[in-house]
């Protein structure tokens, strides 16, 4: 389980979290809605000791990470994976390597299961054939489904996911809420994303919470969350649906 | 007259924290390189970026070098009547001081900035973070190779530098102004001690720790921008060519 207690980070003289508490369940599918520049990619690093509070909590089952250093983090960090915004795939190395590197650092499999289980994923993420090509020959979407299929590929008990559609175009975007799904269904792991794929989340998420003005807005089950009468957050995930520039 | 001393005390302060900064980056560095896993494919790779791929940069300086110290000392020598000594002052000059300033110097220059660039982008790009969280310390994976590779790689390059160089004296010296062969070679032989290469050697080891040291550290913590990552790779230039300078001058005066 993660659970963050009145978590509160400014950079400079930007306060960007106020206060965040959240619980997030073991096993379920949450997924942090919020506009652009709230702080929804500073709050999924703090979940994983990328970015140290300036007060607050961060646990991790059981184990609060926001003081740890060294070691300590890095076993905490093996029950991760996280599909960052960016990619971030290593430009020195073929997608088929960047996929495998978790594989090869963390299990030290050897090299034809690796080279099993980086084939199937990146077949899944639609990028068969592919894994020789370097990040900078990809499209935006590509590097951000072969970044998935890094995240996936290590079957890991927590994965977090900065929103794994955006730049996608809507078939693939909803293939690959298929396969977080999936993956989501088979290996039961605790998944957070961040996303804006209004209303698409709310048939794939178990909970949903809205990040608003530092603070956690509302949270609750996803066909609940959508019955919600809060102002603000009504307008979130109504507008889209609702407003039409077209005169 | 307060206001003064407030500024002149913060700006003390922030280069003294500065400093201790780049020690501690430097030790854990260190300290990350005496744990399993070692990095041996990624410090051969690095290896042959600093050194292998430095040698044509290296020549071309070193021959010129040679070449212009053959020039300058056979003329002021010939005043004296002693060109024959012309090879004891290419040779000393080079081993004992522009060998491994100089070559230093074209390191800084070609890997680097390189280095700093590299480490830059991929902080902007959060490949680091990516290391990070896959529990792979970054200075272990990415920057322990490099300090290594530079440690082994500029003494060598230094010799590499230090052989060209001599040579291209005995070009001009030999070649093109009709010294004596012979009297060229004994000279050199004659002059050159061993305190003179083992002095080298020091400097050389020295400017590869403070090349790739700074560098690294200038680029892993470029801030988020690009003119950070330029801010960065010129800061770290500049500060590992005057380092090399000074460390030189202070060396130079403990090694004499
Ligand atoms: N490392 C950093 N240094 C300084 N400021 C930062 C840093 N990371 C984030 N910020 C600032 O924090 C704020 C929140 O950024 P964040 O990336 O979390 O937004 P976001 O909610 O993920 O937005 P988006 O939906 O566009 O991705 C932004 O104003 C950003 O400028
Ligand atoms: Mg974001």
């Amino acid at each position: 389980m993660i659970k963050l207690v009145n978590v509160e980070k400014a950079f400079g003289r930007q306060q960007v979290l106020r206060g965040v508490t959240l619980e997030i369940p073991k096993g379920k599918l949450t997924t942090i809605i919020g506009r652009s520049g709230e702080g929804k990619s500073v709050l999924l690093k703090h979940i994983i000791g990328l970015l140290q509070p300036d007060r607050g909590e961060v646990w991790v089952n059981d184990v609060e990470i926001s003081r740890l250093r060294g070691k300590a983090l890095n076993d905490v960090r093996k029950q991760f994976s996280m599909l960052f915004q960016s990619a971030a795939l290593f430009d020195s190395m073929t997608v088929f390597d960047n996929v495998a590197f978790p594989l090869r650092e963390k299990l030290r499999l050897p090299e034809r299961e690796v080279r099993e289980r980086v084939d199937e994923k990146l077949e899944r993420v639609g990028l068969a054939g592919m894994g020789h090509k370097f990040p900078a020959e990809l499209s935006g979407g590509m590097k951000k489904r072969a970044g998935l299929a890094r995240a996936l590929v290590m079957e890991p008990e927590i994965i977090l996911f900065d929103e794994p559609t955006t730049g996608l175009d809507p078939l693939m975007s909803n293939t690959i809420h298929r396969l977080i799904l999936d993956m989501h269904r088979t290996f039961g792991f605790t998944a957070v994303m961040v996303s804006h794929e209004i209303p698409e989340i709310f048939s794939i998420s178990d909970w949903v919470a809205m990040l608003e003005q530092g603070r956690i807005a509302a949270m609750a089950p996803s066909a609940d969350f959508q019955r919600i009468t809060d102002p603000t957050v009504h307008e979130f995930i109504t507008v889209g649906g609702t407003v039409s520039l077209k005169h | 007259m307060t206001a003064v001393l407030q500024r002149v005390g913060r700006v003390t302060l922030s280069i003294v924290q500065e400093m201790g900064r780049m020690l501690i980056f430097l030790l854990s560095t260190f300290g990350w390189l005496t744990r399993p896993p070692f990095r041996l494919f990624q410090m051969v790779k690095q290896l042959h970026f600093i050194g292998f791929k430095s040698t044509f940069v290296i020549v071309l300086t070193a021959a010129f070098t040679g070449m212009v110290l053959g020039l300058q000392g056979y003329y002021t020598l010939r005043r004296y009547g002693s060109e024959a000594a012309l090879g004891s002052a290419v040779a000393l000059s080079i081993i004992r001081e522009l060998g491994p300033v100089l070559a230093a110097l074209m390191v800084t220059a070609r890997a680097g900035s390189a280095m700093t660039a590299e480490i830059g982008i991929m902080r902007i790009t959060e490949q680091i973070d990516a290391l990070d969280t896959m529990a792979v310390n970054p200075l272990q994976y990415l920057i322990a190779p490099k300090i290594v590779a530079s440690l082994i790689g500029v003494p060598l390059l230094v010799a590499l530098f230090d052989v060209i160089g001599i040579y291209g004296g005995y070009i001009v010296g030999v070649d093109l102004l009709s010294i004596n062969a012979g009297a060229y070679w004994n000279s050199v032989e004659t002059a050159v001690e061993w305190k003179d290469v083992y002095g080298g050697i020091w400097k050389s080891i020295s400017f590869g720790l403070i090349i790739s040291w700074i560098c690294c550290y200038k680029g892993y913590h470029t801030t988020m921008s690009a003119e950070g990552l330029g801010t960065a790779t010129t800061e770290a230039v500049v500060l590992s060519s005057i380092m090399i300078l000074v460390w030189d001058y202070f060396l130079t005066s403990v090694l004499l």
